[in-house]
């Protein structure tokens, strides 16, 4: 506070550019959030004004219609529920693995033997991508194809995030290890009762990342499953809003555009794209506050 | 004798080291079994660029017939068009990606009322959250120029409203704008973070030296953001061949594909669409041996500008 005070003492400048810079900033802000301001005021208006183009950034005959609606389509409700049940048990996996991978990493050379060989071969997997087509093979080799677990494990070791927790591992002090290891205490024991409680931000941060890709990720549905019973949320979505050129059209199944005949409503598409946000605007403020450190450390380490 | 006894104290060193290292070796397992299925197999896949595959053989039965694929895939029109437009968008991206968060940073830096800094922060930041599914359906119903309320607004004062998604000559730049709509929030953090870090004692010299905010900003504050400018932009050039995929293929249609179609949405279409994997293969793998190439030279920028290392 007494710095922030300082800091406004040091920097001293005409009034008139603060005024110009306050209403540029706000303006600018507005402009980012309006788009998603219309939406909502549009899932919230009767359709026919919404059909007719009056909606702007206020309802126009408020009524939760449209939501009302969406949660009566059984494939919203089946979507909806997939993407929360993937959700858990993807952070659940992403979790377990990037903190399994990030302690090892995070020990010196001396201390794991091969540490620049597993170093390297988490890096590759960074810097080269074998492609789409290959990754598709490879997953279907596997027998993953039209398996929720096609949503699951193609993603499970987030290298980035075990990059993040590593890079805020190393930096803890040597005494904290060493003096447990004179107790006698092993890896698994350092790892789990006295750097993880020591982590807590961090591990929100990458909690947090593993959480929002989950829920945004909308690609490995359409390439990987091809039950719509089977979609999560964001697939679902893409195939009533985006379908409109061959290419995805060739790959929805025939339900899915009679369905897209039936959901022509602006409101409709409107509400469920804002279901779709809100879990997001759920969490954001954690995101906030977590975001800053987690990003610090991960990609501007000193 | 002496020798037996070396090999001996080797043999137990050892043995020492496995008993306290294996429980290290054993969380990195689970990691590394997913990289070896997921990252690692799909490498090997990669020779069904090379082979006529017949999907009875699989990939390890096919034949081999060298690179007649790639000469194929040079001479698609289609391939040199997505090449062109995939390296004009991310260009552009990229340049966006760096000036305007540059700039927000600077001018929401010399806000002095932290509650409104703090709010237009929070505002810019968020459609970084968002999906490409969920801000395509927006920016698909706001563009619309019928019912958009951008139409609507073209309407108010006069003009005629602009389908920003069916024209070709527009799309490029509606890709780029959106995009750095939805991640300069991100860009302008980081920077701010890297302003926040710079010494209150050089403000405090300089003012004491009659120096205003403007030449603060210019002498102080620029030069404090030059390594993670350097930083940000070393790490960037992974992506000139990265246009932006998920937003490409939930923002495209047929009419703006002349010159919205980029690389991944040609090998996705070729590939997963028309099941042609041995021409996707090779368009993904010239892809991403580029890329390779670029992202190296980004870190290697980065060490040797920046002293930064992911390891």
């Amino acid at each position: 506070m007494k710095k922030k005070k300082k800091n406004k003492g040091i920097r001293h400048g005409s009034p008139v550019f603060d005024v110009f810079n306050y209403i540029f900033l706000g303006l600018m802000a507005l402009i980012c959030i309006m788009p998603i301001i219309n939406v909502l005021a549009i899932s919230f208006s009767q359709s026919g004004a919404a059909a007719a183009g009056r909606v702007t950034f206020w309802p126009v005959g408020f009524n939760l219609e449209s939501y009302r609606f969406a949660f009566s389509r059984p494939q919203f409700i089946t979507s909806f529920w997939v993407s929360i049940v993937r959700t858990i048990v993807g952070l659940a996996v992403n979790m377990t693995l990037t903190i399994l991978a990030a302690y090892p990493l995070s020990r010196s050379k001396k201390e794991l033997t091969g540490r620049n060989f597993y170093a390297w071969f988490f890096f590759i997997t960074i810097v080269f991508n074998s492609g789409l087509v290959p990754w598709y093979l490879a997953i279907r080799q596997f027998g993953l194809i039209n398996s929720f677990w096609a949503l699951i494990l193609p993603g499970a070791m987030p290298v980035f995030n075990a990059i993040i927790l590593m890079n805020f591992f190393k930096q803890l002090p040597d005494e904290l290890s060493e003096s447990a290891a004179i107790d006698g205490a092993g890896h698994f024991t350092i790892l789990f009762k006295i750097f993880l409680p020591v982590s807590l931000p961090p591990l929100a941060t990458v909690s947090l990342f593993s959480m929002i890709y989950h829920w945004n990720d909308w690609f490995s549905g359409l390439v990987l499953l091809n039950d719509m019973s089977k979609h999560p949320l964001q697939t679902y979505l893409q195939s009533i809003i985006v379908v409109r050129d061959s290419t995805t059209l060739s790959s929805a199944s025939r339900e899915s555009l009679e369905m897209l005949s039936q959901i022509s409503d602006r409101t409709l598409k409107s509400a469920q794209i804002f279901i779709a946000a809100l879990p997001i605007l759920a969490v954001y403020p954690f995101l906030q506050k977590y975001f800053m450190k987690g990003l610090v450390m991960g990609s501007v380490k000193g | 004798m002496r020798k037996e006894n070396n090999h001996h104290s080797t043999h137990r060193r050892f043995a020492r080291a496995f008993k306290r290292q294996w429980p290290l070796h054993l969380m990195l397992l689970p990691g590394v079994i997913i990289l070896l299925m997921f990252s690692y197999f799909p490498m090997a896949g990669i020779i069904v660029a090379f082979q006529d595959f017949n999907p009875r053989l699989g990939i390890w039965g096919s034949p081999i017939i060298g690179l007649r694929h790639f000469e194929f895939m040079f001479k698609m029109p289609d391939t040199t068009r997505a090449i062109y437009n995939t390296v004009f968008i991310s260009f552009m991206k990229i340049v966006g990606g760096l000036v305007v968060p540059i700039f927000f940073a600077l001018m929401l830096d010399l806000v002095r009322r932290n509650n409104y800094k703090r709010t237009i922060q929070t505002i810019i930041y968020f459609p970084y959250f968002l999906s490409w599914v969920i801000l395509g359906g927006i920016l698909i119903d706001i563009l619309s120029p019928s019912t958009g309320v951008i139409g609507l607004m073209f309407q108010a004062v006069g003009l005629d409203p602009i389908y920003f998604l069916g024209e070709p000559k527009i799309f490029p730049y509606v890709l780029v704008v959106t995009d750095v709509w939805k991640n300069f929030g991100y860009g302008t953090i980081v920077y701010l973070a890297a302003i926040s870090s710079i010494d209150t004692e050089q403000y405090e010299a300089s003012y004491m030296d009659g120096a205003n905010r403007f030449q603060q900003t210019i002498h102080i504050t620029l030069p404090g953001m030059v390594p993670i400018i350097i930083l940000m932009a070393t790490l960037s050039l992974g992506n000139v061949l990265n246009a932006g995929f998920d937003q490409v293929l939930n923002l495209y249609n047929d009419i703006v594909r002349e010159t919205g179609d980029i690389i991944d949405t040609l090998v996705y279409r070729i590939g997963l669409i028309n099941n042609r994997y041995e021409i996707a293969t090779a368009v993904g793998l010239f892809k991403s041996v580029v890329s390779l190439i670029f992202i190296s030279l980004g870190y290697w920028l980065a060490k040797k500008f920046a002293n930064y290392t992911v390891f």
